[in-house]
C-alpha cells in the first residue's frame, strides 16, 4: 500500500457548463483527507484556472492530480495550439480568449497568474502546434 | 451539552426503510439499517429535507408541545416574521399580536423588532470590515452548520452578529424583570418558530454562551389555537408591533439582505442552491459582492417545515402587509450588544482516516471496492450511493453483502455450481461412473 493516490480526469470540451468538473472532484476529495483546508483552496483555485484554460484554448485535454502527505502535484496536458509568448501570457489582464468566451464573463486574462499565484510551484512547458503540458504543486506543512 | 444536537426524530414504526430520505439529504447523513432510517448526528445540518420528503410522516421535526406553556408565571411570545404569512386577509399585524394575547401570553416581542436592529448593527458591521467581503448571513443555523461541517475556509466570512431569535429573548427577558420584578426562572421565553433548526440552536448555541429562549413553538401548533382569536381581536388591536418593513421582511428570501440598504448582495434559498453558492464562493469564482444571505428553506422561513402556509403565498402574504408599515419600527440603542462572543470552529466529520497518509490508504481502499458495484446508486443497501456504500465498508459499517447485486450474482455463482453438481450426480455430464 503505497502512500500515494492518483485520480486522472478527462477535460473535454463538448459541454462548457461542465468546465470545472474535474477541479470539483479533486476539491470534494481532499476536504475529506485531512488536508489543511487552506491547501484545498489552492488546488482547487490553480487546478480550476487551469482547467477552465484548458477548455478554452486547447480544447480540453487530461489532468492527472497526484496526492501525497508532503504534496499535491497536479499535471495538465493538452494537446492544444501551445502558448506562443509565455511571458506575455502571464501577465495579468492579457487573454488571448475567443470573444465567445468573453460573453460567458471569462477571459479576464487572470488564469495563469492565478496559478500561479494559488501554487507553490509551477512550470510550463509547451512546443506550437503540439501542446502544453503545466505542471503545479501545492505543498503541505508537515 | 451534547456537541452535535439535532431537530429531527424518527418514528421507527411508520419508517418503512425506503430509499427517499437517504436519497435527498444534501449531506448523505442518513442510512436504512435493520430496516429504519438512522442519522448520523455530526453530519446532519438540520436542513429538514427529509422531513419534507418522507411519505410516512415518519421523520419528525422536534419541538416544544404548547403545554410548555404552563411551566412559566409570566410568559412572553416571540413571533417569527413568517407567522404573519400564514393569515388570509390579514392587515394588520397588531391582530396577530392581540390574538397572542388572548391566547394566553402575557407579552410579545416581535423578532421582526430585533432584526431590525441586527440590521443596523449589520450595515455598521459590513462597512468596517471590508477585508471580510463578502460576508455570509448568520441567522439560519443549518447554513452555519453546512459552512462548519463543509466549508471551513468560508468561517472567516461569517457575520459574526446574533441571529434575531437570539437577541429579541434577551432583550425581552430583560424588559420582563424590569417590568414585573420576577425573578429570571418565573419568566418563560417562547419563540413561535417556522422551523426546527432554531431548536438546536438555541438549546446549543454557537456564537453566543447562552440562548435566552426557554421554548421553540411550531408555528402550525400556534396557528389554529390563535385563529380562534383573530376576530376578537380584529375587534380591538392592541398597539403592540415595533417591526416595520424591515423586519417583517426578513421571513422572506432577499429580506436579510434588503435591511442592508445596498444592491451589492446575493440572496439564495434552498439547501442545494445554498451548497452551490458556497462551492463557487469558495473557489473564488465571485468576488464583487459586499453581502451573502443564505437561507436552507426554498422561499426563507416561510419555507420552514413547521409552517402552514405555502412558502411563496406566504411572501406573497408578507409582501402586501410590509407594503404600508414604516421602514423601520426598532432602533439600535447603545447598549445593544448583540456581538458573537464565541468563534465558530471546523468540524471535520466528513474525515476519512485520522491523518492524510492513513487518508490516501483508505481512499485507495475506497476507489478499489466501489469498483465492483454496479454504480446505479439503487439505495438498496441502505447507503445513498456505490460510492458511500464503499466508504461505509472502508469506515468499518457495512459489508459487500449489503449490495444486492453483488448479492444476486453471489448466488447465481452458487445455484450455478449445485445446478453443475446435480447434473454430474444424475450422469448428465458423461463423465459419470
Amino acid at each position: 500500500m503505497s502512500d500515494t493516490i492518483t485520480l486522472k480526469y478527462d477535460v473535454s470540451t463538448d459541454d462548457f457548463t461542465r468546465a470545472g468538473e474535474a477541479s470539483s472532484d479533486v476539491k470534494r476529495k481532499l476536504k475529506n483527507m485531512n488536508v489543511n483546508p487552506e491547501a484545498v483552496r489552492k488546488v482547487a483555485i490553480a487546478m480550476y484556472e487551469g482547467e477552465i484554460n484548458m477548455v478554452i484554448h486547447a480544447n480540453g485535454g487530461v489532468i492527472t492530480v497526484t496526492i501525497d502527505p508532503d504534496c499535491i502535484t497536479m499535471i495538465l496536458a493538452d494537446k492544444g495550439p501551445g502558448i506562443p509568448d509565455i511571458a506575455k501570457a502571464m501577465q495579468a489582464g492579457y487573454s488571448t480568449a475567443p470573444d465567445n468566451v468573453r460573453d460567458l464573463g471569462f477571459g479576464a486574462g487572470m488564469g495563469l497568474p492565478n496559478m500561479k499565484k494559488y501554487s507553490d510551484d509551477m512550470k510550463i512547458e509547451t512546443e506550437l502546434g503540439v501542446g502544453t503540458t503545466v505542471t503545479m504543486k501545492v505543498f503541505l506543512a508537515a | 451539552m451534547d456537541k452535535f444536537l439535532n431537530s429531527v426524530h424518527l418514528d421507527p414504526d411508520k419508517c418503512k426503510g425506503c430509499i427517499n430520505c437517504i436519497k435527498r439529504c444534501p449531506t448523505g447523513a442518513i442510512r436504512v439499517r435493520n430496516g429504519k432510517a438512522v442519522i448520523t448526528k455530526e453530519k446532519c445540518i438540520d436542513c429538514g429535507e427529509c422531513i419534507r420528503i418522507c411519505q410516512n410522516h415518519a421523520k419528525m421535526p422536534t419541538y416544544d408541545p404548547l403545554s410548555t406553556m404552563n411551566d412559566y408565571k409570566y410568559k412572553i411570545a416571540l413571533p417569527a416574521p413568517s407567522l404573519y404569512g400564514q393569515f388570509n386577509n390579514l392587515e394588520d399585524s397588531n391582530i396577530v399580536l392581540t390574538a397572542l394575547k388572548l391566547m394566553g401570553f402575557d407579552d410579545v416581542y416581535e423578532v421582526g423588532a430585533a432584526a431590525e436592529i441586527v440590521s443596523e448593527m449589520s450595515r455598521k458591521y459590513v462597512m468596517e470590515h471590508k477585508e471580510q467581503w463578502p460576508i455570509v448571513s448568520t441567522a439560519c443555523p443549518s447554513v452555519v452548520k453546512l459552512i462548519r461541517v463543509r466549508f471551513p475556509n468560508l468561517i472567516d466570512h461569517l457575520l459574526p452578529i446574533q441571529a434575531p431569535v437570539e437577541l429579541a429573548a434577551s432583550l425581552a427577558r430583560k424588559k420582563a424583570i424590569e417590568e414585573t420584578g420576577l425573578p429570571s426562572e418565573d419568566i418563560g421565553i417562547f419563540f413561535i418558530s417556522p422551523c426546527p433548526a432554531k431548536v438546536s440552536a438555541c438549546k446549543n448555541p454557537f456564537g453566543i454562551d447562552k440562548c435566552d429562549v426557554d421554548a421553540v413553538l411550531a408555528v402550525k401548533d400556534v396557528y389554529p389555537r390563535l385563529l380562534s382569536f383573530m376576530k376578537v381581536a380584529a375587534l380591538e388591536p392592541e398597539d403592540l408591533s415595533h417591526a416595520g418593513r424591515i423586519g417583517v421582511g426578513w421571513g422572506s428570501s432577499g429580506g436579510e439582505a434588503g435591511g442592508l440598504l445596498s444592491d451589492i448582495y446575493l440572496a439564495a434559498d434552498g439547501i442545494e442552491n445554498v451548497i452551490r453558492v458556497l462551492e463557487d464562493l469558495e473557489d473564488q469564482k465571485f468576488t464583487n459582492l459586499e453581502f451573502i444571505e443564505l437561507n436552507a428553506c426554498s422561499g426563507g422561513c416561510v419555507g420552514g417545515v413547521l409552517n402552514v402556509e405555502n412558502p411563496y403565498v406566504a411572501k406573497a402574504k408578507l409582501k402586501k402587509l410590509r407594503k404600508y408599515m414604516p421602514v423601520a419600527g426598532s432602533h439600535m440603542r447603545h447598549e445593544d450588544m448583540a456581538l458573537w462572543t464565541r468563534k465558530v470552529e471546523y468540524e471535520p466529520v466528513f474525515k476519512l482516516g485520522e491523518n492524510m497518509a492513513e487518508s490516501i490508504r483508505l481512499m485507495s481502499r475506497v476507489d478499489e471496492i466501489a469498483k465492483k458495484f454496479p454504480g446505479i446508486d439503487c439505495g438498496s443497501c441502505g447507503a445513498p450511493s456505490c460510492r458511500a456504500l464503499a466508504e461505509d465498508i472502508v469506515r468499518g459499517v457495512a459489508s459487500e453483502s449489503d449490495c444486492i447485486h453483488i448479492l444476486r450474482e453471489y448466488i447465481h455463482k452458487i445455484t450455478g455450481e449445485m445446478s453443475m453438481l446435480d447434473k454430474r450426480n444424475n450422469g448428465e455430464e458423461g463423465e459419470g461412473k
